[in-house]
This record gives structure tokens, sequence and C-alpha cells, in this order.
């Protein structure tokens, strides 16, 4: 090994940051389009309508039950197949991580909810709200609270996770790391830039949900 | 939808074969791994858990390294970085002499990476025993080590079990990323039965299955094993 | 004379435990009813099937002339005419005073803003709480949340108020500012069903007692003959030992 080669890393630049691009673009899509299915979901969990529930609840346990590289590697297959025509990894890999992470955030939605006093859904149904209202207007509000960390600690995880679109080619931080680093010959020089890049990211966004929860803490 | 289906592809030669390697190989690293994950990460969590500001900062440290950068990173890191890093004479061991090198280090690495969030779990569940039963243990004359593994340990063990339902389950689905250093296991197996057979629908499901009853065997052992050391009178989830 | 409410036959179990066993009673308009009996006795679920937050498996519940649906959107419908405060006061822990007050008027009576805050106001001058209508829940003392609580509940000019242990969570010296203000609405004439401890309160303001035991109504009685000779065994043991504190 002939010492740590800056140049290359400095060369590579523009084409890992439209790759890192792409990690957090998809990060941002997947959290977005994750917490409102996860809404549902939740919501659906919760309801009197015990059907509705059981499905939302084989929904959850089913997707938490398997890997996600599975998951990728079922929508790659299916997605194309459903439509009937290509569409590209991209779109399929959209889909896979938004109801990937759905029933992740649902379940902190769930528990959320659930940490919300009994009290507080009787006090709102009493003064007339419908279910809906009680939700949006009472219940919601206290758990985002709660649940705002938690969220964060999520994205996190969900930001570490779209390296593993690696497996269908899609060019995010990691597969493009991993092009230069093999195209260059320069493993060493790249994988550790990469590990420094996602550590620096990861630990910013670690560091916001700690602060989130202290800050919460020091409130009550 | 236009798509032949043949489920029997499944018991074909070799592909059922191929399944049963699959399985295996995602039992053998997951169990493996969390052997190491276990230990290692009870060990850290319970020094994170310790009052010394200097051991505080070298579990966190470690803590923070292994969360803070993605499985499939660290497992290129362990398997194409390390090697150039060590002496010579190693880095050339490890890459030519030592016997299916991918699985070593997909094992290790998991093993290594999971640690650092059952450690997370551990000193999560010696806080939240209450502060009393500290005081109360020094105070009838036990050691440190004493209080920890008499006092401390026990009620710390219990409140962990649910959480660490979740990280066991964790592991196997996470021993998925091995595939990317070339392990064969289930996931693999499977992909490698698609793009040979083109029976997408009918790999994938098997895996799923197998994945599935993987999660359930898992839940219900630790759901046996949180009523056998529930403390009767407090219920076993806190 | 026009019952305000009326419940017949109300029954409830928990599996194979049963809360309630047929109660009935019927509340005149204007009428301060006090329910009693000891802890468990089913008369703190009693109170909260009569709006229906608690669902009850038997019985008719008709408010002011009118059934209590079992569809939930209608029966919010209703529910909007009773007035309910809580053990725990349950005020909404993220909005200030002036919000909680306002929130079910905008949302559920359609008020608009303003006119919100006017009822909110001449209500909060009413309980002596005016300077708090900016602070949050947590910034208050038990007493000046469970005022807060009835102001909220008042807000939406209820035909009727229900109470469940008002003043059961409070430290000793603030129930009489609760107590005050819920004699001075008694007074006025609103119809009150109160399950309370606070025997003082009864005598003072309640027309009638219910005694509860067991998830039944035991006894029904005028409130001086209440204290003077109860009819029922339990009702006199009940008293005994709750007088002699």
């Amino acid at each position: 090994m002939s010492g740590f080669d800056v140049s290359v890393i400095l060369d590579a630049l523009p084409f890992l940051a439209k790759g890192l691009g792409l990690s957090l673009g998809l990060t941002a899509i997947a959290m977005v389009g994750g917490l409102a299915l996860g809404l549902i979901i939740a919501i659906a969990r919760l309801s009197r309508f015990r059907t509705l529930g059981t499905l939302a609840a084989l929904y959850v346990n089913g997707f938490r039950a398997v890997p996600l590289i599975l998951v990728i590697f079922w929508f790659y297959f299916l997605v194309p197949l459903l439509l009937g025509r290509p569409v590209g990894a991209l779109y399929s890999v959209l889909i896979a991580f938004v109801m990937f992470e759905a029933a992740y955030y649902s379940e902190i939605i769930r528990a959320g909810m659930k940490s919300v006093r009994p009290g507080q859904w009787q006090a709102a149904q009493a003064s007339g709200m419908t279910y809906l209202q009680a939700i949006r207007l009472v219940v919601l509000p206290q758990a985002l609270r709660k649940m705002a960390p938690l969220m964060v600690t999520q994205g996190v995880v969900l930001f570490q996770d779209t390296s593993l679109v690696y497996v269908v080619s899609l060019h995010d931080f990691m597969t493009s790391a991993s092009i230069v680093a093999n195209t260059q010959n320069r493993i060493v020089e790249l994988y550790v830039f990469a590990a420094l890049v996602y550590f620096a990211l990861c630990t910013a966004g670690s560091t916001l949900a700690q602060r989130l929860s202290s800050n919460r803490q020091r409130a009550h | 939808m236009n798509y032949a289906w043949n489920w029997g592809v499944l018991v074909q030669p070799p592909y059922l074969e191929w399944l049963g390697q699959g399985i295996a190989m995602t039992l053998a690293v997951s169990i493996a791994a969390g052997i190491i994950a276990l230990s290692l990460g009870t060990l850290i969590g319970i020094f994170h858990s310790s009052t010394s500001g200097a051991m505080r900062l070298v579990t966190g440290s470690y803590i923070n390294l292994f969360r803070n950068v993605p499985l499939l990173l660290q497992m290129f890191l362990w398997f194409f970085v390390v090697p150039e890093l060590l002496p010579k004479a190693a880095g050339t061991w490890l890459k030519r002499e030592l016997p299916n090198p991918e699985i070593i280090t997909a094992i290790v690495a998991l093993g290594l990476f999971t640690a650092s969030r059952i450690a997370v779990q551990v000193a999560a569940g010696i806080a939240a025993v209450p502060g009393g039963q500290s005081m109360a243990a020094r105070a009838s004359g036990l050691s440190t080590v004493q209080a920890y593994r008499l006092v401390l340990l026990p009620q710390a063990f219990r409140i962990v079990v649910p959480p660490l339902t979740s990280e066991f389950l964790t592991i196997f689905k996470n021993s998925s990323i091995a595939l990317t250093i070339g392990v064969y296991e289930l996931t693999a197996r499977t992909q490698q039965i698609q793009s040979f057979t083109y029976q997408g629908f009918e790999a994938f499901t098997a895996a799923t299955v197998v994945y599935m009853v993987i999660a359930l065997t898992v839940t219900t052992l630790m759901t046996v094993i949180e009523r056998r050391v529930a403390i009767p009178g407090q219920s076993a989830r806190v | 004379m026009v019952e305000m409410i009326r419940i017949n036959g109300l029954s409830k179990s928990y599996g194979d435990v049963p809360v309630l066993k047929n109660c009935s009673l019927d509340v005149a308009r204007g009428e301060v009813v006090v329910i009693c009996g000891p802890s468990g006795s089913g008369k703190s679920t009693f109170v909260k099937c009569i709006n229906g937050i608690e669902p009850a498996q038997a019985g008719r519940i008709a408010i002011d002339g009118e059934d209590l649906p079992s569809k939930p959107a209608a029966a919010a419908r209703i529910r909007a005419r009773i007035g309910m405060v809580f053990q725990h006061f349950e005020l909404y822990p993220h909005l200030t005073v002036m919000e909680n007050i306002c929130l079910a008027q905008i949302h559920v009576l359609k008020r608009s803003r303003e006119e919100a805050k006017a009822k909110a106001h001449g209500l909060l001058r009413r309980v002596g709480l005016t300077d708090k209508e900016a602070a949050y829940p947590s910034q208050l003392s038990g007493g000046q949340q469970q005022r807060i609580a009835i102001v909220r509940a008042l807000a939406m000019d209820p035909v009727a108020m229900l109470f469940d242990e008002p003043t059961s969570a409070l430290d000793p010296e603030m129930i009489g500012e609760v107590l005050a203000v819920m004699l001075e609405l008694a007074r006025e004439g609103m119809t009150m069903v109160v399950v309370t401890h606070e025997m003082g309160f009864a005598k003072a303001a309640a027309d009638r007692v219910v005694f509860m035991d067991c998830g039944e109504i035991v006894e029904i009685a005028e409130t001086a003959r209440f204290f003077a000779e109860p009819a029922s065994e339990r009702a006199r043991l009940f008293l005994s030992r709750i007088l002699a504190h």
C-alpha cells in the first residue's frame, strides 16, 4: 500500500456528492411517505374495527420479520411485473422503502398514541369530539412530542439502510464510493472516506435525537 | 399480470439444496454473531453504566462508532480495508489462508455491530433498576462486583429481555447483508434461484416464509424466557 | 316534569366481572344528585356511561328527551351538550389554558375564535383566573387546574354537568376552592351528577343522594333523609365509616 491518496477522493467529489444526494433524497422521501402511511396504519391498528386492526398488524409484523434486502429484491422483481413494463430500479426501491419504513414508523406512532393517558381520550370524547378529531387535536399533538426523538433515530437508521440499494446497483453514496474504489483501485481511501461521511452525518442525527429527548425530559 | 407459476421449482435439484444451504448459512452466521454480540454487548453495557468518566468515554465511543456507520460499509471495511492496513504477513494470511474469509468476516462484523446495540439496551436496563437497590446493596456490605452480580444485573436482565428479542430478530435479518461480501445465505440463494429460473415469486416467497418462521421461533422462545424469569407479583413487561 | 337525564337498566361487565348491574336513575332539570359509595362500587363507571364515553352493554340513556345513540358520530353530538369534569382534570398539557377552553368550542360547536375567546373570558372572570389564560396546565396548582377544567366544560353551554370525583386528586387545602365553584353552579340551577366523597358538599348542595355498592344502586334518597336515617344497612355502615373521619 502506497500511502493515503487524498487526491483520488477530491477528483471523485462531484460523483460522490451526486451519490450522497440520492441517499439523502431517498431518506427524505422514505421518511415522509413512511410517516404518512405509518400514521394510517397506526390508526387502523388502534381502531374499533377488528378486521382493520388485524390487517394492519399483519402488514406491520410481515414487514418487520423480513430483511430489507429481501424487500428490495421483492419490489425490484414485482413492480415491473405488476405494471407490465420496466420502470427502473429507482421507482421499485422508492416503493419498497416507503412501505418498509411505514411498518416501523407505525409502531413508533402507535406507541406514542398509546402513551397518552386514557383520560385525555375520554376528555376529548366527553366534549363531543369525534374519534378522528380526538386523534388530530388532542392525542397526536401530545404523542408527537414524545415520538420526535424516536423518529429522528429511525431516520438515522433509515439513512444507513439506504446503502442497501447497492444490491440493485442504484448510485447512492455507498455504491458511488464502491465504484470509484474499484475503478481507481483505491479501496482503502474510498471506504474510509465513506465511513467518515456516514459517521459525521449519523452522529449529527443522533445528537439531534438526544437533544430532543433531553429537552422533553426537562420540560416535564 | 403475466406470470407462469411453478411452485415445483422449489423442490427440484439443485434449488432445494440451495435453499437448505442458504437456511443453514443464515442460521450459522446469525447464531455465531449473536453469541459474540450478547457477550461483548453485555460487557460493554455494564461498563457503560459505571460512573467512571474515562470508562464511559471508551464504551460510548465504541457504541457511537459502530452505530453510526452502515453495517454494509462495516462489512466492506473488515473485508477489504482491514487486511490492507495490517502488517503485510497478517494481511496476506487473512486474504489467502484463512478458510472462508467472507463467512468469518460477516460473523465478526455482524457481532461487533450488534454488540453496540445490545450494550445500549443493557446499560438502559441497569439504569432502569431503582437507585435505592444499588444503595441497599452497598449498605448491606456487598462489593461493587457483588452488587452488580447479585442485585442489579438479575433485575436489569428481566427488564432487558423484551428489547433483546427485537435485537436478536434484527441479527437474523441483518445477516442478509453478508451477501454483499459473497456469503451465500438465504436471501442470496433465493436471489440466485430467481436469476436462474425467473421464478422470483416462488423463490422470494420461500425466503419470506423462512424468515417469518425464524421470527416466530425467536419471539416464542424469548416470551418463554420472559415468563420463566418473571418475578411473581410484577408484570413481566415494564 | 321533563327529566333531563333518564337512565334505565344500565348493565356493564369486564369479561365475566360485572361492574354495573341494572342501574336506573332519573335526574330532573336543575336537580343536583350526589353519587357516593365505597371504592370499587362502580360509581365512576356509572357516571362515565351517562355520556357514553364508557360503553354499556345493556340499558337505555336519554338526555333531554333524546336517546343516546350507539353510533359514535351521533353520540358525539349529544356528548357536546353534557359537560364532564374528571378526577385527574385531563386538561390538554400541550395547550394553554385559553386554548384548552376554546378547542371544543371551535372544533365541535364551530364557534369563531373571537366568540370562543369571549366566552372563555367571561367564565375565567367568574372563577377568578383571568390572569392564567396564557399559562400551561403544568404551571398551575391542582385546584386551579380543576377550576379551569370546570370552565372548559361550561364553555360548551352544557345542559347538564357530570363530575367524577372532582376533588379526590387534590391536596386538602385546594378542595375548598373547587367545591365553592361547584356550589355556586348548583345554586344557579345547573343539572348536576356528582360522584364524590365530600359529604359536606352533598349536604349543602344535593337534592338527592344515590348510594352504590358492588355495581348496584342500593338506595336513592332525599339528602336530609339519607343522612338522618339511611334505609339500607350498607349505606348506614358506609356513612358511619366516612363520617367518623
